[in-house]
């Protein structure tokens, strides 16, 4: 593995997608151009620096390719500032998949059970001179019956890849362009229709272009002293080095200094189980997709949000309170942060989001060998307080934080939601009263936030280093780790 | 007079919580609170042996639990008088 690391190659870059590795390119070239501040004179160089030969390696043409290029750039430096959501649509990008709903494949074969026919209610189903069946699109409302009991699975569902994605369903066809649509009073900006559009025709805006300015202006400190706060699902990313490298990485490219946002994490879990003993019933509101769903789609569960901010800004509050200067960049897997950082209550503290993909960008575009480096060292958090980056995490803290605090005889019944679709269903209980638990842990993302579509990788093996780094902690427990920021003194 | 302790990872791993704590206790039997403002810092760039701590714009650095009393002399109770 040593000699392995020994050679930071292109190739040891890991990517999900051959969609994340072209953004990672545009976002390196912009961070390139920004850093040696070329970047307006540049600016359709990119193109042809990404887009390279004659032969179109992905659309009809190499100018094609290129206009869209074009389009990601602008999304790498900040996208349509008229759009207030921080994911759009690319419309040139978009290849209008088709939206055909339920079909019968060639796999049927004329079989005489007919249970496609007996199943469907509307008497869509009707068969040719072959017995093969056939769904009549006029009577069709794509309740999928048909599919399910179909013996050789001949029936699919044609959905566009984004629309099936969008489990709050925000995405549709634009009638008129044919291109994929997002409903900004629906998208909580979750992400998952960025990493799923198979055209990477959906992205989220990026803001690297700002956080570049503040490395310069604050010039390695000497101005104003710069922080990186780092969500704790880092540890399951960048599987070509050692985390300490990696925070010797983004000290390298000026941070001045590297703080957990799990040691957020850490007060707000203790914050949160005082709340919940107090109220009685409480939802998290560390996820930021997740609040902004609650907040539009179940609004008589509002007041039930804790109050609490997300570890993000929690953890920016305490460094602000001691370093007013200071200026703070959260870097995380999660694409609703970005909307998060605008909000009323999170601005004073958080000055711009990167996600994990950006800061790879970043590092790469100042040629700095990761795994080269010397390791840094990054603790302040308990286990209690990284465990929050994977689903039951946040919830297993907060049972740690009411022992911590003496409330054993609260009986606490969390339910940890894996993704917005659980979500939904735990808050729709709760908002008939009919949920049995007094604590809803949510998370938009899979697996929690090592599924957030800003992740550099996601495997199934990323829990398990979530949990490796969270045994790691120096702090054992959450009041250790709180103790000197004036939470919960011994 | 403003006390920083750096809680940087790098000297929380090395005992800044302890630094801390006594700090706190030291005020508090010297009844110094109105004198000594103790606050946090982030990594003071010199993550060398022991805990770095800034009293006023001066930077000492490996801070630890044997040489925590001549220090808060030297630089705090010497100073304040």
């Amino acid at each position: 593995m040593a000699e392995q690391n020994a050679k930071p190659t292109a190739k040891l870059r890991k990517f999900d997608t051959k969609v994340q590795y072209l953004k990672y390119k545009v976002l390196r070239e912009v961070a390139r151009h920004a850093f040696d501040d070329t970047l307006v004179e540049s600016f359709n160089d990119i193109a042809k620096v990404i887009v390279t030969g004659r032969k179109p390696t992905m659309r009809c043409c190499i100018y094609k390719e290129r206009a869209i290029i074009g389009e990601r750039i602008k999304m790498a430096t900040g996208g349509d500032r008229n759009n207030p959501n921080v994911i759009e649509v690319i419309d040139i990008a978009c290849d209008e998949c088709p939206v055909g709903g339920y079909i019968v494949t060639d796999n049927c074969r004329g079989c005489i059970a007919h249970r496609c026919e007996d199943v469907c209610k509307r008497g869509a189903i009707t068969f040719d001179e072959n017995q093969k069946a056939h769904i009549d699109k006029e009577k069709c409302v794509n309740c999928g019956k048909c599919a399910e009991v179909c013996p050789y699975s001949a029936i699919a569902n044609y959905r566009r890849p984004c629309e099936r994605a969008c489990k709050i369903k925000a995405i549709s066809m634009n009638e008129e362009t044919k291109a994929a649509q997002i409903d900004n009073s629906k998208c909580i900006s979750c992400g998952a229709c960025v990493y799923q559009c198979p055209f990477g025709a959906i992205d989220d805006k990026s803001y690297i272009l700002d956080v570049i300015k503040m490395i310069k202006e604050s010039d390695g400190g000497k101005n104003f002293r710069l922080y990186a706060v780092v969500a704790p699902s880092i540890s399951s990313q960048f599987s070509y080095a050692k985390l300490g490298q990696v925070i010797t990485a983004i000290k390298r490219l000026g941070f001045s200094s590297v703080v957990e946002a799990a040691w957020g994490a850490d007060m707000v879990a203790y914050k949160e189980a005082a709340e919940l003993v107090e109220k009685g019933f409480l939802t998290s509101s560390c996820c930021p997709a997740f609040v902004s769903y609650v907040q539009k789609q179940f609004p008589t569960l509002r007041d039930n949000i804790s109050h609490n901010l997300s570890p993000m800004a929690e953890i920016a509050r305490y460094i602000k309170e001691n370093d007013p200067t200071g200026k703070i960049v959260f870097i995380g897997p999660c694409t609703a942060k970005k909307m998060e950082v605008k909000l009323d209550t999170v601005k004073p503290y958080v000055d711009s989001a990167l996600t994990f993909e950006e800061l790879q960008a970043l590092i790469d575009s100042r040629d700095i060998p990761i795994a080269e480096l010397e390791e840094g060292v990054l603790d302040n958090a308990s286990y209690y307080g990284r465990i929050f980056a994977r689903c039951g995490g946040l919830s297993d803290a907060v049972a740690e934080a009411l022992k911590e605090q003496g409330a054993e005889d609260f009986d606490l019944k969390p339910i940890s939601c894996d993704g917005i679709e659980e979500c939904r269903m735990a808050l729709l209980k709760a908002s008939k009263n009919v949920l049995p638990c007094n604590f809803i842990e949510g998370m938009a993302c899979t697996g929690g936030c090592i599924g957030g579509p800003g992740c550099l990788t996601h495997g199934p093996k990323d829990k398990n280093q979530v949990d490796a780094y969270g045994k790691q902690a120096f702090e054992k427990s959450i009041t250790d780790a709180i103790s000197v920021t004036g939470l919960g003194n011994k | 007079m403003k006390v920083y302790v750096c809680v940087g990872s790098s000297c929380h791993l090395r005992g800044s919580y302890d630094i801390i704590n006594l700090m706190k206790k030291n005020i508090a039997e010297r009844q110094l609170e109105d004198k000594v403002e103790l606050s946090a810092a982030f990594c003071l760039g010199k993550c060398t042996d022991g805990v770095s701590v800034k009293f006023e714009d001066e930077v000492v650095c490996g801070v630890n639990k044997e040489n925590f009393d001549d220090i808060f002399s030297e630089y705090v109770l010497n100073r304040l008088n």
